[in-house]
């Protein structure tokens, strides 16, 4: 079966084979033409209404989602997948447990920014303030990218001593026990969740003329927008010398700290800069969706955050960034087949792994690598 | 900036002092009950080349990893530059100035050539997230740094034309700078080694002599005082050795000091300056090559004859 399948996949590669090359040998400003074109596409998609491709809308089918408001929720992962390509594509560090940032950047918009939240009123009475007092949404930012880059420092101070599997047991525990402190303790809300959480037009009423609770639409251009922004930043660390200790890092750490490389530094910066990201993610969608509990950050969410780097193409931002997007996108778009959709879905990956193991857009190196080692064996195995 | 070419003789502007640059003092080493080193002495002067030479097992490599900070003596210390090696982080010795290339290679191999150089090169670089991400620590430009303005395209001269003016009023920043140095630098040393061809090729993809040498640039990226070098020759052909051992010789020109283990003893003849000869983890001898090859300890320790027979 595999074999077949394989053959149907070396066919398609025999066409699209060379396309990638074309498009990297187009002159700089071509290149850049296409990349604004495309950029003003997505900021177009909410409205998508061009003949044929209507078919991709998810309130196509009946039943179906807001089409806005799925993309919002795509946005949202591909926010998290760059955050997770830092720590898993570039360091290589397996990161089981990155629900835990996510979780932690939603919470502190949530205890900070909520007038319900038992943090504001503990400071209210505190303080003496108003009923009426929260820390203002633009605030809680700033914020959040702190709290999250701190914890994920906390989190790899003592655990990025250890390497491979441990590394992955040990992050796996710490987005239950985020999760399960957010539930058990009283200054969290408990079970009940906290509701009341701001947008950027404050605490969410029906006053709220652009980021309100109806129109998903402003949300998504404005979690676009963030992906964007974040997308050049990652690029930058990437093209850098942070980055290079990154590579050299997941390629061989003994041997870069012999070239004097400083391992444990790079390493907590990955954590860092990857847990900022997902608490940014997890900002947005707390803000969003204006009321958040523990279940919805379960260990669950990080396995498919990492289904989404590595079926992708771990390393690469516009590989993670399809894989993340699909995998928010296909279960909404196949809703029809409701019962079927998480095993329609895990057939999906299944076949994403057996045909492109280097995942969907890999990064340029990791393709090749594996192209070789098929070279290298070419028994199937 | 100088001349790319000539910041792979940095190291020649250290005063070649005739003083000693490592000293291994009676170190001891224990795993358990095996002693791997018995109470070894010896010194690396600086500009020379030193041979460490062994029968397989003898504890060469094992000697290395003490030098170099990977294992800790259990008795005696190893100096460098009059400071304690032991007890510090590898890429810390790494900056004291000891580079070291391994046994069996051990690039980067997802990583090109010149990338893999580059990760040398950045040791002596600052670069850390917040200089990559904002562009941070910018200062006043060299006219000869600043970009240029080359393109016959309309828009895209006036687009270089932008940057040439953010450049001149903002400044350049330090990433830029170490970035493009770095890069010189790289295929300078990548010249100098000889396999600048291969630049662009990942790690993975070179033949094998040209990892050997691509590790060897590697470690000189990092500006050491002390370079070591583990069986650089293993697996060579006679030819092959030959253009190392010239190569060897070239980098000692520079004015580096070399550490050479090996255990074919005519590559080790033809080029170090003294011999320090180990057998099951102690000294048996040291001198010059051809005391060391007339040396009836040497000879049985090579030869298997009992030493007291010869």
């Amino acid at each position: 079966m595999t074999e077949t399948l394989r053959e149907i996949n070396d066919r398609r590669q025999r066409l699209t084979a060379g396309i990638g090359e074309r498009v990297r040998a187009l002159p700089r400003w071509q290149k850049v033409l296409g990349l604004l074109a495309f950029v003003g596409f997505l900021y177009y998609l909410p409205y998508l209404g061009i003949p044929g491709l209507t078919w991709f809308r998810t309130d196509y089918i009946p039943q179906g989602n807001n089409w806005a408001g799925v993309l919002f929720s795509c946005a949202i992962y591909v926010l998290i997948a760059i955050g997770l390509n830092i720590v898993v594509g570039l360091a290589g560090l397996l990161d089981l447990g990155y629900v835990g940032f996510y979780a932690i950047g939603a919470y502190s918009v949530a205890l900070f920014g909520s007038t319900q939240s038992p943090v504001v009123e503990a400071l209210q009475n505190r303080f003496g303030l108003s009923e009426q007092w929260a820390v203002s949404w633009a605030i809680c930012i700033p914020l959040a990218i702190t709290f999250t880059m701190i914890s994920g420092v906390i989190l790899g101070w003592p655990t990025l001593r250890l390497r491979g599997d441990y590394l992955a047991i040990v992050t796996l525990g710490f987005g239950e026990i985020i999760r399960i402190v957010a539930r058990n303790s009283s200054w969290t809300g408990g079970p009940q969740g906290i509701a009341a959480i701001p947008g950027p037009e404050g605490a969410p009423s029906a006053d709220n003329t652009i980021f309100g609770l109806i129109d998903p639409k402003p949300w998504y251009w404005l979690a676009l927008t963030v992906v964007i922004v974040m997308v050049f930043a990652v690029r930058r660390l990437e093209h850098s010398r942070v980055g290079r200790a990154w590579l050299a890092i997941r390629e061989d750490e003994d041997a870069a700290a012999v070239m004097g490389v400083p391992g444990f530094k790079f390493k907590l910066w990955a954590f860092a800069m990857g847990a900022a990201l997902g608490g940014l993610s997890g900002f947005l969608f707390a803000s969003r969706n204006a009321f958040i509990e523990p279940t919805q950050f379960n260990v669950y969410l990080s396995i498919l955050f990492v289904a989404a780097v590595v079926a992708g193409g771990a390393g690469n931002i516009p590989g993670v960034a399809i894989g993340a997007f699909l995998l928010a996108y296909l279960p909404e778009r196949f809703r029809d087949f409701s019962e079927y959709r998480t095993l329609a879905f895990g057939l999906a990956l299944v076949l994403v792994m057996l045909l492109r193991p280097q995942g969907l857009i890999p990064s340029r190196r990791r393709a090749r690598e594996l192209a070789d080692r098929r070279k290298e064996a070419p028994a199937n195995v | 900036m100088s001349d790319p070419e000539d910041l792979v003789s940095l190291a020649v502007s250290e005063q070649p002092r005739r003083d000693d640059l490592l000293v291994v003092d009676h170190v001891t080493l224990r795993f358990g009950g095996v002693v791997a080193l018995d109470d070894v002495s010896f010194e690396v002067r600086r500009g020379e080349i030193l041979g460490l030479i062994g029968p397989n097992g003898a504890g060469k490599t094992t000697c290395f990893n003490a030098m170099t900070g990977v294992y800790r003596p259990t008795s005696g210390e190893v100096r460098f530059d009059g400071e304690r090696v032991s007890g510090r982080k590898p890429h810390q010795i790494n900056r004291m100035g000891i580079a070291r290339t391994f046994q069996n290679i051990r690039l980067f191999p997802e990583m090109t050539a010149l990338e893999n150089v580059m990760v040398g090169t950045d040791s002596q670089h600052f670069t850390s997230v917040p200089g990559a991400l904002f562009r941070l620590y910018r200062k006043r430009a060299k006219p000869e740094e600043l970009p240029v303005v080359d393109s016959d395209n309309g828009l895209v001269r006036a687009w270089q034309q932008t940057r040439l003016a953010f450049a001149k009023v903002f400044g350049i920043s330090r990433h830029t700078l170490e970035e493009r140095a770095g890069e010189q630098k790289g295929m300078a040393l990548l010249r100098f080694v000889g396999i600048a061809d291969r630049a662009n090729d990942l790690a993975r993809n070179l033949p094998y002599g040209y990892q050997r040498r691509l590790e060897i640039a590697r470690a000189l990226a990092t500006e050491p005082k002390l370079l070591c070098l583990d069986e650089p020759a293993a697996g060579f052909n006679p030819a092959e050795k030959e253009q190392l051992l010239k190569l060897i010789r070239d980098i000692r020109d520079k004015g580096y000091t070399v550490l050479l283990i090996e255990h074919d003893m005519r590559l080790v003849m033809g080029v170090t300056d003294r011999i320090v000869v180990l057998e099951f983890g102690k000294k048996i001898a040291e001198g010059p090559p051809a005391e060391v090859r007339e040396n009836p300890k040497v000879i049985a320790a090579y030869l298997g004859v009992p030493a007291d027979a010869s």
